[in-house]
């Protein structure tokens, strides 16, 4: 207990009590709140804040409009297309935000594909990934699978009889669907659109990409790593992310505190075939989603493949080049990302583990606030955390280390470890929760001490859970970008996220990058299907925290 | 509204290979109140599902009134039902669920208002109108749900096993409730139930379901006292059940030798056609019905089997005896004998009981 304490506030607390300090504190040491005054005085910050909060509702607000249809006809609705559309609902998360600007780039940018066919038959662009409008755009097509797995839950958990009872009454179709479904699904699709407004904000990669910085995140990183890690006002930026974050996680536990009071699952929620029209409709609908979800993927392997692509429709050549490249000229991204990764999920099984098991099945003092620490890394962005890491671990020798921390590629892994515990916590805790006490009691009154009951019975019954959390802290580290690139010592020891970065900086390294960005397509997706594989029909619940 | 009538008329559901229910004919008077007695997956819930419109039978067809339901969905019936779970919405207050129904029939405010109270009041609920499902009691829930339903004078009303989700005594308390009120409303009411006692309290007539069929319809009394076969007189009550052949029969007494070589009369009445020589036949014999001596007094009866007591359970207004005979175990129950000495584990016993309260469940060829 007090160990798992002293490491969770060692690398989650005090790096962000630091932040909050220097912003919070003048140079002699005394409180003040006048950074967070020069903050507001200054247009070029207010804008960044005022940016933030517009892209992120824009975000939310969009993902919403396509979710709300599409998860009502995957929960309540029969058809065979039915997987073509669950499927295109996770092809977005399979690729990262950063490497889906890329690609959109190509495919919408000034001079990609699309402009590039309006321009000859139309002699007009669209300016589609020009500013605030391509941020909003990319995380759009990214984060709205969020909303869409969470609007399905919500969907599914109503218990059928709250409908049957309101058919009965007399009322149906959409009348039923105004005053007793969407009620009764609200707190659900509202908990889930806060939980993707916390990915907009923390999302580093796409503004990057596209080169607009007039957003929180991107100013934090460039206050930090141009002006320097003195500068106050990258510190008050993180704070402001942090608060904006963590409003958004109180709030979302909120909501989904009220969503579950409102589902008790009866039975199977009952679901209709579709005929005729109406599933002509759905079919058109399929498509459309598939074919612009699966735009970024297709964007991104042609790039891979192209030795020269510009101000054309498609490449012009083709090569394997990329790919030799990044497989044996520097293989170190790959390597370090399965190294790294690995490392980080088994930490985070070990630590979700032992803290869900402590949280459950001790009485201990300080329960509570072990539980808050650990699930404190969901309203902390990446950009944050790595500030307060060079912050604190910069400039001294790490005990068994013989260097600094951030010198070292250690640090990456306990960024990862750090940033994706709450999944596993939670995976754990959910898991340790259907195990009920009794169980492990039966073994201890036949003789097995609690070592033994532990490995015997329990860890058995609940490693389902422990390996899916371990698999979703994989994926999203796989292609973690915001604290990777702040954090990595030298380019050798950067992941892949870290080198499709540094590849794109450069327009004859785009194809390399590509490639990367297809390894990394490959690894995510192996690691969603092995989740959905554990998690079988409840997927949507893992990304519901 | 005057209280409906129901006609199910060869009533079949199947669920890919599986039969739900199957030839299911009932008819249900106006006024009823009538019981889908059985154990889980007997088809009794598919059945009233069918009646309330959410499940669209594959065979037959249901008549309310006489019309036929055949494409009348489930918001054009005006059928009320209460769920097991009550399915209140959590959204809403006390008196937005019970309004909701009116609300859908465009009733002016005012008399929402009204009705909604008088509602209220008629199931005890004064005063909780405006507080959340969640913070009532299981008991005021179900009485929000009932109270729900009765708001919009159904012209039938449909129950799924409405008081499967209270404790015991609260149960017995409301089933009491629901008989004085169906009683009072004379609305005709469809219950659903696995629990014989609470079918054998409060229906008019029960139809007692296994298997996706009706296995016997008839009134709590003729079902306890003359189940039709051996799945009714073990389902519902207990039972000592002996299986034999006939050693022979005439029209006052009819003798069998069961399989464990006991010899066992039943009274003539008890069978519709008096059975032959030789027939197999199967007995049932209530444990109320079997009365305890001690060993050695020479009592009178049809029917006397010795034995000893196997195990003896106390429970408060009545004793249950566990007597092993020569090749089998027998059930009684003892009504309370008060001061006198109860048998002890190991005594010897006689069991004695009349001709008449052996019935004969089936018999071959039958």
């Amino acid at each position: 207990m007090a160990f798992l304490l002293a490491i969770l506030i060692a690398f989650i607390l005090y790096p962000i009590l630091r932040v909050l300090w220097i912003a919070l504190s003048d140079e002699t040491g005394n409180l003040t709140l006048i950074h967070f005054l020069n903050f507001f005085r200054r247009p070029l910050f207010r804008e960044a804040l005022g940016n933030t909060l517009v892209s992120g509702l824009l975000v939310v607000v969009f993902s919403g409009l396509i979710s709300l249809p599409l998860a009502y006809i995957i929960a309540r609705y029969e058809f065979r297309a039915k997987i073509l559309l669950q499927t295109a609902a996770t092809l977005p998360l399979v690729i990262p935000p950063f490497v889906g600007a890329v690609a959109l780039q190509l495919i919408l940018g000034r001079s990609g594909m699309v402009n590039l066919l309006l321009m000859r038959w139309f002699d007009m662009t669209i300016p589609f990934m020009e500013g605030l409008t391509g941020v909003v755009l990319v995380q759009t097509l990214h984060f709205f699978p969020f909303i869409l797995l969470n609007t399905v839950v919500s969907l599914s958990n109503i218990d059928p009889s709250m409908e049957e009872m309101a058919q009965n009454m007399g009322c149906h179709g959409f009348r039923l669907f105004r005053r007793i479904t969407l009620p009764l699904m609200l707190p659900g699709f509202i908990a889930g659109s806060l939980l993707t407004f916390i990915r907009t904000i923390d999302d580093l990669g796409t503004p990057l990409m596209l080169n607009y910085k007039n957003l929180l995140a991107p100013q934090a990183y460039l206050r930090i790593t141009t002006v320097g890690m003195d500068d106050v006002d990258g510190y008050v930026v993180c704070v402001v992310l942090v608060v904006l974050s963590l409003i958004s996680l109180l709030a979302a536990r909120k909501y989904l505190g009220l969503a579950e009071y409102a589902t008790v699952q009866r039975s199977a929620p009952v679901t209709r075939r579709l005929h005729g029209k109406k599933l002509l409709l759905v079919w058109l609908l399929c498509g459309a989603i598939l074919g612009v979800s699966l735009l970024p993927h297709i964007g991104i392997l042609l790039l891979s493949f192209s030795k020269v692509w510009s101000f054309t429709l498609l490449p012009t050549a083709y090569t394997l080049g990329n790919f030799a490249e990044i497989l044996f000229r520097a293989p170190h991204f790959i390597k370090n990302t399965l190294l790294y990764t690995l490392l980080a999920a088994g930490l985070d099984i070990i630590l979700g583990a032992a803290i869900a098991f402590l949280l459950l099945r001790s009485r201990l003092a300080g329960r509570n606030l072990l539980d808050a620490i650990a699930t404190l890394p969901l309203a902390i962005p990446g950009v944050v955390l790595a500030v307060g890491y060079l912050r604190v671990f910069h400039g001294w020798d790490f005990p068994g280390l013989g260097a600094p921390l951030t010198s070292s590629w250690v640090i990456l892994v306990v960024a990862y470890t750090m940033r994706r515990l709450p999944y596993t916590v939670r995976a754990s805790y959910a898991a340790l929760q259907q195990v009920h006490v009794n169980l492990e009691e039966s073994a201890q009154s036949l003789g097995a001490n609690r070592l033994k009951t532990f490995a015997k019975v329990t860890l058995p019954l609940i490693s389902g859970g422990l390996v899916a959390g371990g698999l979703i802290g994989f994926v999203t580290s796989c292609v973690e970008l915001a604290s990777t690139i702040m954090l990595v010592p030298r380019i050798e020891l950067g992941p892949i996220s870290y080198g499709i970065y540094i590849y794109m900086q450069s327009p004859l390294g785009r194809g390399a990058g590509a490639a990367l960005g297809v390894v990394a397509i490959l690894l995510v997706s192996l690691g969603t299907y092995l989740t959905h594989r554990i998690f079988g029909g409840r997927a949507g619940n893992a990304f519901r925290i | 509204m005057q209280p409906a009538e129901v006609r199910l008329d060869g009533i079949g559901k199947s669920y890919g290979e599986q039969w739900a229910v199957r030839g299911v004919n009932l008819h249900i008077r106006r006024g009823e109140f009538f019981t889908f007695l059985g154990p889980s997956g007997c088809g009794k819930t598919t059945l009233l599902r069918i009646i309330a419109g959410f499940v669209f039978p594959d065979e037959g067809t249901i008549y309310l009134d006489g019309q036929p339901m055949d494409h009348v969905p489930p918001w054009r019936r005006n059928v009320g039902l209460v769920f097991q779970n009550y399915a209140l919405w959590p959204h809403m207050t006390v008196f937005e669920n019970v309004a909701f129904g009116l609300r859908e029939r465009k009733v002016a405010p005012s008399e929402i208002e009204r009705r909604v109270m008088e509602t209220l009041k008629q199931v005890d609920l004064q005063g909780t109108e405006n507080r959340r499902p969640s913070q009532l009691s299981g008991g005021q829930q179900q009485r929000v749900a009932v109270a729900r339903t009765l708001v919009i004078q159904p012209r039938l009303l449909l129950l799924d096993e409405p008081l499967s989700n209270l404790d015991a005594k609260l149960r017995i308390d409301m089933r009491i409730e629901l008989l004085k009120l169906q009683r009072d409303l004379g609305l005709t009411t469809i219950y659903v139930t696995h629990d014989q006692e609470e079918a054998l309290a409060l229906s008019t007539r029960i139809a007692v379901m296994n298997g996706g069929r009706v296995v016997q319809e008839s009134t709590p009394r003729q079902i306890y006292e003359q189940p039709a076969n051996e799945f009714v007189a073990a389902f519902v009550g207990q039972s000592n059940l002996f299986s034999g052949k006939v050693l022979q029969a005439d029209p006052r007494v009819i003798e069998v030798r069961t399989d464990d070589n006991l010899v066992i009369r039943a009274a003539s009445s008890a069978s519709a056609k008096l059975p032959e020589r030789g027939d197999e036949v199967l007995l049932s014999v209530r444990p109320e019905a079997m009365e305890l001596r001690a060993a050695g007094s020479t009592p009178t009866g049809a029917n006397q089997l010795t034995g000893h007591v196997a195990a003896s359970a106390y429970q408060g207004s009545f004793v249950e005896y566990e007597i092993q005979l020569a090749g089998r175990a027998l059930k009684t129950y003892t009504i309370n004998p008060k001061g006198r000495a109860l048998f002890q584990r190991g005594q010897g016993v006689v069991v004695i009981f009349a001709a008449d309260d052996v019935v004969i469940v089936r018999s071959d060829g039958e």
